[in-house]
């Protein structure tokens, strides 16, 4: 009996051994992700795009990256160096990492600081043309205190060090790798930007440029029983509709990447069954910028221009009433617009700064409900009254607005419905669009950038990677005004100047503190909000899809959607 | 005869400079920036870096200038070195025409491409030569016979119809529902076993199918013409009264004079095989020299490689 018992006992543990144990590395055989867009390099540094962001992150990998609530976790590193465990200084003009032990490149060779540091030189190298520079802005030097630790010293204060060797915009490279591809050469390494040698689970075996990735499992990753797809293969390609329907029509695909299509398609295609529809927001806010200065073309050189110190002297004809701007945001009705444009990729944005949560302001959600009677009330009471048209009119100005934004369906419509609305209180719209290399493009001899915004209104959405948000709000501050003395280089497209906001910006530079951060970002949103500098219209997540046969995706706005793929298993 | 190739030639050379140059000059002109896709979230300084690093901030007839030594002298000894090995100077180390957005060559890239389109693109050619030649014939000698009037009407469709359109119901009918075809081109599989040749011409059936019908709707119009004009002169005539066969008139006497056109035709469209199919590739997702224009175009770069290639491009296929 006894030995029966015994015989049961240990039957019972392997079995609950065996339960617990994962999948080995490379049981599950090959894992396909679409990217519509397809990838054209595997450096990071080298490429503006997320797309090219996402596919590298699956081989090279930072020290800390953020998780999909936007809590920063430790990678490479030991832990998040913070001023209360002595990795940042008491100044914070230094912060000190620590790399965990063990780390293997894919080729056997072990991580150590001088990567770290070589990774610093090649992006800040103004030869190199690093897309990612301004990661690796305010650094007076990065030294390897020894061969696990590195420090970096910023030339100012920096609360909120977290930005060189965070996240996928700034993952360490291997020095043997790129030690001849700094400056000039960068361009021209391709074995190197083509297949990078990374810490990360997969390592990159085929590289076609702009059509296909495929990736093998990396037999030194430093969790033996990760990751559990032996091939990885990335196709590029397409349209956003096809992959959609490539993985929840057809599931020939298990995941497909930043699916923009139109929500009642979407819809359709998840009930085939195959996969699900998942969304993330972070921070991005499709927007209507005010114009605070005269756009009139008959000014010629001083089109858009801000005159005068705080008192703008050549205000906007009619957006300069803060009747007219609460009116134009009090007459939208958001829902329409999500429902018409965005389905599970947009919700209501009544903020410029919606998340992270912590930072989110609660104080403007009068902008759910559209409210018509209350606008047009408003604008009765300041003097704006309808014209035989039904254009309202002070003093000979007519409420005409001029309402750009960049070419693509679901902003055209957008714009449409908005047109539509504004009728309703008594505004005549204007609709234009270009196309976004234009609109986008910062060409300063073109008049039709968003720089430049020579219109009343304009549309487009704009958001900030990583979790803080100081830099993203310092972009209204009165010396971002993009005019002609800085070649329309600054951020504050709405040439919106307050001394107040101003002072709260320098404020958040020097504040550490957690909480006091958080109540300066809210003050500096709710100031912007309630003077209706900008009109925010939807906070946008990103949609992506997976098969029903994967688990383990974790949606994550505030960096890569591959981030945590080592963890990925097919059920 | 030579004196008058070589006269044409050198007509020719004056001729494709003035071209290139207005090609240049209008994508030039073109508000149009590289960096203009990038996020937002990168800052105008690193923009105008990037810029710099380009060379756009040279004068425009200088770049012109760099662009024609490159693209005459430089690439055609690069093409030599890379695809037949022979080097001719400093190989190594000449400059090469690296694209925007890879980084990489751009004749790697074409020569990368360059199979895949000559197969799809090739292939679609030759089957809609091959189905448009005898539905021409029967449509013309029978003609406004039900096989006329259906052979018209499938034409029609065939020719008016875009091919994304097309494309997009192949796949709805044979990928969603009825699971024939895969409707991703696995770019990666070669053909080294059975099992691979069979799913490589499972991939390539639709793609193939959808530009074929698009070419031989196009020439079997062609030839009905070709073949009605020649039906009613008097060499057919003096044929029939001979007292030949149908069947030899048609096919030995009609057919041969009737294909000068069509042959023609068929010759000034082979240059466009070697261009690609810009929107079924991209519809399929075939890496091929198409997808690879499409994705500069959209990307704003000055490919110098396209600017030849975009007077031959096939833009409605």
């Amino acid at each position: 009996m006894k030995y029966i018992i015994s015989t049961l006992l240990t039957l019972a543990i392997v079995v609950g051994i065996a339960s617990t144990v994962q999948a080995k590395r490379g049981s599950d055989g090959q894992l396909n992700l679409v990217y519509w867009q397809a990838p054209s390099t595997m450096n990071p540094n080298l490429s503006g795009g997320t797309k090219e962001l996402e596919a590298s992150s699956v081989v090279l990998e930072p020290l800390g990256r953020y998780d999909e609530t936007g809590n920063l976790l430790p990678w490479l590193a030991e832990e998040i160096p913070t001023v209360s465990n002595g990795g940042i200084s008491k100044d914070l003009t230094t912060i000190t990492w620590k790399i965990k032990k063990g780390i293997k490149w894919s080729d056997g060779s072990a991580l150590t600081a001088d990567d770290a540091v070589f990774t610093y030189e090649y992006c800040s190298n103004p030869d190199t043309g690093c897309t990612q520079s301004n990661y690796w802005s305010d650094i007076k030097s990065v030294t390897a205190v020894n061969s696990v630790t590195v420090k970096v010293e910023f030339t100012v204060p920096k609360p909120f060090p977290y930005a060189p060797f965070v996240g996928y915009n700034a993952p360490i490279l291997q020095k043997a790798q790129f030690d001849g591809c700094q400056g000039a050469k960068a361009q021209e390494c391709n074995k190197q930007n083509f297949y990078p040698i990374g810490t990360g689970p997969f390592k990159v075996v085929d590289f076609k440029p702009n059509d296909v990735i495929v990736f093998e499992a990396n037999p030194n990753y430093r969790d033996a029983s990760k990751p559990a797809f032996n091939k990885l293969v990335l196709k590029g390609g397409g349209d956003a509709v096809s992959a959609a329907r490539a993985v929840l029509e057809t599931g020939e695909m298990d995941y497909g990447w930043n699916l923009q299509v139109e929500p009642e398609i979407l819809i359709q295609m998840e009930k085939a069954g195959k996969g699900k529809v998942v969304s993330a927001f972070g921070t991005s806010v499709e927007r209507l910028m005010v114009n605070f200065t005269n756009p009139d073309p008959s000014l010629g050189d001083m089109r858009s221009e801000y005159v005068g110190g705080n008192n703008n002297r050549n205000s906007h004809p009619y957006l300069s009433d803060y009747n007219v701007r609460r009116a134009l945001s009090l007459a939208i009705d958001r829902q329409v617009l999500v429902d018409a444009g965005y389905g599970k990729a947009g919700k209501i944005g009544c903020n410029v700064l919606p998340a992270p949560a912590i930072y989110a302001s609660s104080a403007n959600d009068e902008c759910k409900t559209p409210n018509v009677a209350e606008a047009n009330r408003l604008l009765d009471a300041a003097g704006w009254k309808r014209g035989s048209d039904g254009i309202r009119k002070k003093n000979g100005v007519r409420i005409s607005i001029l309402y750009q934004t960049s070419t693509n369906s679901v902003r055209q419509a957008s714009q449409a419905l908005i047109k539509e609305m504004w009728k309703q209180i008594g505004v005549e719209t204007e609709l234009r669009n270009l196309s976004a290399s234009v609109f986008f493009g910062g060409d300063v001899g073109s008049p039709d950038t968003y720089q430049k915004f020579f219109t009343d209104i304009e549309m487009y959405t704009n958001n900030f990677s990583g979790t803080d948000p100081q830099t993203y709000m310092s972009n209204w501050t009165c010396k971002e005004m993009a005019q002609k003395s800085n070649k329309w280089g600054g951020n504050n497209m709405p040439r919106w100047c307050s001394p107040a906001y101003d002072a709260l910006s320098a404020e958040m530079s020097v504040t550490s503190a957690m909480k006091d951060r958080i109540r300066l970002t809210k003050e500096m949103n709710d100031m912007l909000m309630e003077d209706y500098a900008m009109i925010p219209l939807i906070h946008r997540g990103d949609v992506s899809a997976h098969s029903n046969s994967i688990s383990g995706v974790r949606m994550n706005p505030w960096d890569s959607e591959l981030w945590n793929i080592a963890d990925w298993t097919r059920k | 005869m030579i004196h008058y190739i070589l006269r044409r030639t050198l007509i020719a050379i004056p001729t494709l400079l003035v071209i290139s140059f207005i090609i240049f000059a209008i994508l030039d002109l073109a508000p149009n920036d590289p960096t203009g896709n990038l996020p937002m979230t990168v800052p105008p300084e690193v923009r105008a870096k990037i810029r710099s690093s380009l060379g756009l901030d040279e004068p425009m007839h200088i770049r012109f200038g760099l662009w024609l030594v490159q693209f005459c002298v430089n690439e055609p000894l690069n093409i030599l070195y890379e695809g037949f090995g022979i080097s001719i100077g400093d190989a190594e180390n000449r400059t090469r025409i690296i694209s925007w957005s890879t980084r990489s060559p751009v004749v790697d890239l074409i020569i990368q491409r360059t199979p895949q389109t000559l197969w799809v693109v090739g292939l679609s050619y030759l089957f809609g030569i091959l189905i448009a030649i005898p539905i021409g014939i029967v449509s013309a000698y029978r003609q406004y016979s039900w096989f006329d009037q259906v052979g018209t009407f499938i034409s029609m469709v065939g020719f008016s119809v875009p091919t994304f359109f097309t494309g997009m119901v192949a796949i709805i009918i044979f990928s969603v529902q009825l699971r024939w075809f895969p409707m991703i081109y696995d770019t990666t599989l070669e053909v080294d076993s059975w099992q691979n040749f069979v799913s490589q011409v499972k991939q390539m059936i639709m793609p193939v199918a959808v530009l074929a019908l698009y070419n031989a709707s196009q020439l079997s119009r062609f030839m009905r013409a070709s073949i009605l004009d020649n039906l009613n002169l008097d060499y057919v005539r003096t044929a029939r009264s001979k007292g030949l066969s149908e069947r030899v008139v048609l096919l030995i006497h009609v057919l041969r004079n009737s294909l000068i056109p069509v042959v023609t035709v068929i010759a000034l469209g082979v240059p466009a095989v070697f261009g690609g199919a810009i929107i079924t590739e991209q519809v399929f997702k075939v890496n091929g020299i198409g997808q690879l224009v499409y994705h500069r175009s959209a990307g704003a770069t000055i490919c110098p490689w396209s600017t030849p290639w975009h007077l031959s491009l096939p833009f409605s296929s």
